[in-house]
């Protein structure tokens, strides 16, 4: 493996800057990508290195934008949609829904829509209920659309660099509090493929399939389940559509229960949906975990409860696995902690 | 030069087939709704005659005008609304979604205002690539009810692109005038304030529609745009469907008659010789019979193309 270590926005950039010279229809737009701030340093000075056209800021229109990507991806483009907060993708929902998941299909093949929607879910320091969706499950539910929801660096500049190159439109689900975790990214062009999930962590006892940032939550409950003698498998699906459920069987076969943890509400949700998939094909004990079915509170305490978090998660796998409660204690974790805004 | 005979042959031509559209669909032979441009018919014919076949537009559910103004293939538009395998969409789009990219007919949509943005997008590309190919984007005075027409008017006015905007304004959404939705109607003065160049014109006009697209068109190549040209027209028949709806409250019959007397197909037709008009008339006639010969005996398409074209 690499033993070149940086962040996941780290990695989006790299990925981004080789794509972009590689490839001359490769752009980037959406509200701030030029600024001093750069979408979270993800598109930092593209516009002085690759020109004007190829990164820019646009007006506070979000349906018209998507639509504009859409049209310069009919034309042969390649746009990369940014969007600071996923929540916004809301006001772009008309043209990704009516017109880019189906535009293929309602014009016989003739027509491609390769856009890339970057979007960013935004939890921490008091974001509150429109600053901090996580909406992925909405656009699973559409056929035509792929979405993309990764939780390491390597797999941001893979997914990133496969979403590109791929003849249909993709939204890439990032979050802030993955932005800052650090791992290993080789150097090279590299793709992630769509409909693949990655094992984080081998087990025996229980398979969490884990979304996003929860993934990184996951991998810190596991290591709480293992003092107390639960070994978990710990499945990022990295794809959410398609969605790897040959991969996630095969570990819930191995398991005999599944515990899936999302960065979104459970109803209808990626969740309900791993959960279904799974079950279908091996019916085993199970359970789904995510925001607490609430819009998101601002103040402390009360998020608090709406997430889940290390101790919730595994005390969660534990009761499917013993069938009993058992109580456990974890710290908050220091990307949380740190964070501080005031955006 | 503006070409008389060809006006009079693409105009015959959408009239009849239209025509023919609404005599075969009470058989329920086209089981999908249609969007009849019958009175409308000048408006495309005068900015596509202005268009090189390399340019592009972007159309609305009320396209078939569009669609054979630009060159869209006859029998695959026939066929689509048949719903056989051989139409321009294989059967899985309609009426409301014909397309011909080789024509440069992009994709029409069934949702109000949303290929204004797609044309924005379409022209920015031919921009940055100095191509020189122009786009033209139809919509209907409903659509500037939608947030998508004033967010597309103005990043195509800050970003200059070479599109021009064809409002067909038949004065009707749906059932609504535009004076119930609108406190001043003048769309018009609405696209200019984005400082966009935009001018109101007779749309029942075809040569003047041709002379100030060709203009448009002109200034795009030369590097400006994007440009407004409101074109008023008139729908003869129902929002949906084959008939006349004079009967169902919303509008008097007594409004269609200024339209019946502009008619182009009737005015343009008369100015040409009889002998060249008859001829006209009779290939067109014999084209027509031949493609819905065709979409009457083209196949459906297979059950496995439920499965096709929602990925690549």
């Amino acid at each position: 493996m690499s033993d070149r270590v940086m962040t996941a926005a780290q990695a989006m950039y790299e990925g981004v800057v080789q794509e972009m010279e590689r490839d001359d229809t490769v752009f980037c737009f959406g509200i701030g990508v030029d600024d001093f701030k750069a979408f979270y340093g993800t598109t930092k000075d593209l516009h002085k290195k690759f020109g004007p056209d190829r990164n820019f800021d646009t007006p506070l229109s979000e349906d018209a934008m998507t639509g504009f990507a859409i049209g310069a991806a009919m034309a042969g483009y390649k746009p990369i949609h940014c969007h600071i907060r996923m929540d916004f993708l809301l006001l772009g929902m008309n043209q990704l829904v009516n017109i880019a998941a189906k535009a293929r299909y309602m014009y016989g093949g003739q027509v491609s829509v390769p856009i890339v929607v970057r979007s960013v879910i935004g939890r921490s320091w008091g974001q509150g209920a429109q600053h901090s969706q996580g909406l992925h499950g909405l656009f699973m539910h559409i056929p035509g659309l792929k979405i993309f929801a990764p939780s390491t660096p390597y797999d941001h500049k893979g997914c990133l660099i496969a979403a590109i190159r791929d003849p249909d439109p993709t939204i890439i689900v990032e979050h802030r509090m993955v932005h800052q975790q650090r791992g290993h990214v080789p150097e090279e062009l590299y793709t992630v493929p769509f409909g693949r999930s990655r094992v984080l962590q081998q087990g025996k006892d229980i398979t969490i399939v884990a979304i996003s940032y929860m993934a990184i939550e996951a991998m810190r409950a596991a290591a709480l389940l293992e003092e107390a003698g639960v070994s978990a498998e710990v499945v990022d699906p990295v794809s959410l559509a398609p969605l790897d459920v040959d991969g996630i069987t095969a570990s819930v076969e191995k398991t005999g229960r599944l515990l899936v943890v999302d960065t979104d509400w459970t109803i209808c949700g990626a969740a309900a949906e791993i959960a279904a998939a799974v079950m279908e094909r091996h019916p085993v004990p199970f359970k789904r975990m995510g925001y607490a079915p609430v819009p998101c509170p601002t103040t402390k305490n009360l998020e608090n409860l709406y997430y889940p978090n290390p101790k919730t998660i595994a005390e969660t796998a534990y009761q499917l696995v013993h069938g009993k409660p058992r109580t456990f204690t974890a710290p908050e974790a220091t990307e949380i902690i740190e964070f501080k805004g005031p955006f | 030069m503006p070409d008389l005979a060809r006006f009079f042959r693409q105009l015959y031509l959408i009239r009849r087939v239209e025509e023919d559209v609404a005599r075969i669909y009470p058989t329920d032979k086209i089981k999908s709704p249609v969007h009849l441009s019958i009175g409308q018919e000048a408006v495309s014919v005068g900015v596509c005659e202005a268009l090189r076949p390399d340019d592009v537009v972007f159309g609305t559910y009320r396209s078939h005008a569009t669609y054979l103004a630009k060159g869209g293939n006859l029998k695959k538009m026939l066929a689509e609304l048949y719903g056989k395998y051989t139409g321009c969409a294989k059967g899985k789009g309609g009426s409301m979604h014909l397309v011909d990219a080789a024509a440069g007919m992009m994709g029409a949509s069934a949702v109000v205002g949303t290929t204004i943005p797609h044309a924005v997008g379409y022209a920015w590309v031919q921009k940055v690539k100095k191509s020189g190919r122009v786009v033209v984007n139809f919509f209907g005075d409903g659509a500037s009810d939608e947030g998508s027409w004033h967010e597309s008017l103005n990043f195509a006015a800050l970003k200059k692109v070479p599109v021009i905007f064809i409002c067909e304004n038949n004065g009707y959404s749906i059932h609504s005038r535009q004076l119930e939705r609108q406190p001043h109607a003048n769309l018009t003065e609405r696209a200019a304030q984005y400082g966009i160049p935009a001018e109101r014109i007779d749309g029942s006009d075809t040569t003047l529609v041709y002379d100030k697209v060709k203009k448009a068109v002109d200034k795009l190549r030369g590097g400006e745009g994007p440009i407004y040209i409101e074109c008023l027209t008139y729908r003869w028949r129902e929002h949906v469907g084959p008939n006349e709806d004079y009967g169902a409250g919303y509008r008097d019959r007594k409004e269609l008659e200024p339209w019946l007397e502009k008619d182009d197909v009737r005015r343009l037709g008369a100015k040409l010789p009889e002998a060249e008009r008859k001829r006209i008339e009779a290939e067109v006639e014999t084209e027509i019979k031949e493609a819905f010969e065709f979409a009457e005996k083209s196949p459906f398409p297979p059950d496995s193309e439920l499965w096709t074209d929602v990925y690549a």
